[in-house]
């Protein structure tokens, strides 16, 4: 077994024996990451940055006293400000920028002596379902149908990062969340991601999509490993006023296996009609599984689901629309090339339209309209309250006792690339049908691989939890992990 | 269904300072009509009574001393600018 296969537990047992380096890790990694472009999944590589911090982390780990995550080799997805190198949210108009600081989340990693590889692809300002938006070109997921060698879709708007984890190019990536783009790219790849509880992780230094949705998350080969990188990555920081200030549990040390007691709500609604029969048995499985290992299962009803993704498609392009106004074209990354004459308006309206790819033009288009006088009520004020309705339909089964909720990941496995690119652009939205909520309810969901299908794709549950019950959510995914027993790999062809 | 039309899509545009052509407006406008048929159906959501949502997590956000924390980095903040003179951002004439 080639080091960059193990897990981040694995990896820091091993460290802390002194049985391997972390530069021994950080380089069969680079290694990997070389031999792995035709995935396109690290978009800037940063090796000397990863050689230079793992000697650090040697050197932290021989004193004796080194955190948890100190040494382990992890991918930085590109909506994080790196200090010094490239992050520019896959997007032409942060073309060449160089950021002077470092986003709070990977400040804590780096300090926690993880070392980054590099940064990773994705959807443009993380709008987007398959990686495709990307000014890179979409990353490309290690999986395949069995023998056919058809491209498929890493998932979005986090692919990279789920890419570079399925393929071993990295221990842990870090990854963000605005209506599944952890989750989604996770069942997409065989992989673990759970999106925290809304102000779990610091915003800060992380390119703003929808303010009120986004949060950064790891995405991970393990329950455990997300647990270890999560509470890495958490905590309160005065610089997001949205962070919340709450002591950070010890996530790992809750995974002891036992559920018993413990209440999982299944949601009628999330049984939606065209639902694969594959997604259906999946979710039967599951179900089953957490009964076996002691919990109560009861059903119960989330009214407003279907309303979820219409409400996510006003507030997240509104949101955006005000967010990605500070792309202008004077601070920082692309200025079109203007002709004589041109003003400031010019500068402006050449800048957006040469910068932006047509998916990021339209959500901020979109987002202008319905915050336009004359439409804001009907749409964003409306819109806001069936937010409100949804986040109490939550409410009320938690206060009921229910413990988590048990989905369906996505409504289907990695879809082909360019297989959507005639479809109406609501048909990409409706792979966010299961995840969406969660979001707009600002609540934990964790995605996990606990099957295949006919064809040999990953297929993956979520769970979601109680606010702020992360632990507790993790302890439950990892009994599923574990009586799921998923250990498939994609086979080799990069 | 809701339509925008041509004007509309013009408009939406302008406002979101970015430059669409001619010949782009009417695949635009018929692209946001169809995702704001989409969104219509939360006109079937009773929402009497209901407060438009502020804060996901009830929470009360933090204070603080209104006081300088940061500065002197001219240097940093400019160092990404496309033109940055003597500096100041600089960009084309406003007025005249």
């Amino acid at each position: 077994m080639s080091l960059n296969e193990l897990t981040i537990a694995e990896a820091r047992d091993r460290l802390k024996k002194g049985e391997v380096t972390s530069v021994d890790l950080t380089e069969a990694c680079l290694k990997a990451i070389d031999a792995a472009d035709a995935l396109n999944a690290f978009v800037h590589k940063t090796p000397e940055i990863a050689l230079e911090r793992a000697k650090a982390a040697d050197a932290r780990l021989a004193k004796g006293d080194a955190p948890a995550m100190c040494g382990i080799p992890v991918g930085i997805k590109d909506l994080f400000c790196t200090e010094g190198v490239p992050s520019q949210a896959a997007s032409n108009i942060l073309n060449g920028f160089r950021p002077e600081y470092e986003s709070t989340v990977s400040a804590q990693l780096r300090d926690a002596g993880a070392v980054m590889l590099g940064k990773l692809n994705m959807d443009e300002f993380a709008m987007g379902s398959s990686n495709e938006t990307s000014c890179y070109g979409n990353a490309v997921n290690p999986w395949r149908r069995g023998n056919d060698d058809t491209a498929l879709t890493p998932g979005g708007s986090s692919g990279g990062s789920a890419a570079a984890i399925a393929a071993d190019l990295c221990l842990g990536a870090t990854g963000t969340d605005t209506g599944g783009s952890i989750r989604q790219p996770a069942a997409f790849t065989g992989t673990v991601g759970i999106k925290p509880t809304y102000g779990r992780c610091s915003r800060w230094g992380i390119v703003a999509f929808a303010s009120s949705l986004d949060q950064a998350g790891p995405m991970t080969k393990t329950v455990r490993d997300s647990a270890i990188m999560l509470g890495a990555m958490c905590g309160h920081d005065p610089k997001d006023s949205t962070s919340a200030d709450l002591p950070v549990p010890d996530f790992e040390a809750a995974l002891t296996g036992d559920i018993r007691g413990k209440t999982i709500g299944i949601p009628e609604e999330y049984s939606i009609d065209g639902m694969p029969q594959e997604i259906r048995n999946l979710w039967a499985d599951g179900t089953e599984m957490l009964k076996a290992a002691g919990a109560k299962i009861r059903w119960i009803s989330l009214p407003h689901t279907k309303y979820a993704l219409p409400t996510y498609y006003v507030i997240a392009p509104a949101e955006a629309s005000s967010n990605l106004a500070r792309y202008d074209g004077v601070r920082f990354g692309h200025r079109a090339t203007l002709e004589a004459g041109d003003g400031i308006t010019e500068m402006y309206e050449k800048t957006r339209a040469e910068g932006f790819g047509p998916e990021v033009q339209r959500r901020v288009m979109v987002g202008t309209y319905v915050l336009s006088a004359g439409f804001y009520d009907a749409y964003y004020n409306k819109a806001r309250k069936v937010r409100a309705l949804i986040k109490k339909d939550f409410d009320d089964v938690f206060a009921e006792g229910v413990d988590a909720i048990l989905t369906p990941a996505t409504p289907s496995a990695a879809f082909g690339l360019g297989e959507m690119k005639d479809a109406d652009p609501v048909q990409m939205y409706l792979n966010d049908v299961f995840t969406v909520t969660v979001n707009l309810a600002g609540l934990p969901g964790v995605a996990l691989p606990t099957g295949l299908d006919a064809r040999g794709l990953p297929l993956g549950l979520q769970l979601i939890g109680r606010p702020w019950g992360e632990a507790d959510l993790l302890n439950t995914a990892q009994v599923l992990e574990d009586a799921a027993g998923f250990v498939s790999k994609p086979g080799k062809w990069w | 269904m809701s339509t925008i039309d041509i004007e509309t899509a013009r408009r939406v545009a302008k406002l979101a300072r970015i430059r669409v052509a001619d010949d782009s407006l009417p695949q635009l406008a018929q692209e946001l009509s169809g995702i704001l048929t989409f969104m219509e159906q939360l006109g079937e959501v009773d929402v009497t009574g209901v407060e438009p949502m502020t804060s996901v997590t009830p929470m009360r956000l933090k204070r603080r001393p209104d006081a300088v924390t940061d500065g002197d980095i001219q240097n940093k903040i400019l160092s990404n600018a496309p033109d940055a003179r003597e500096g100041f951002f600089a960009v084309p004439k406003v007025v005249e």
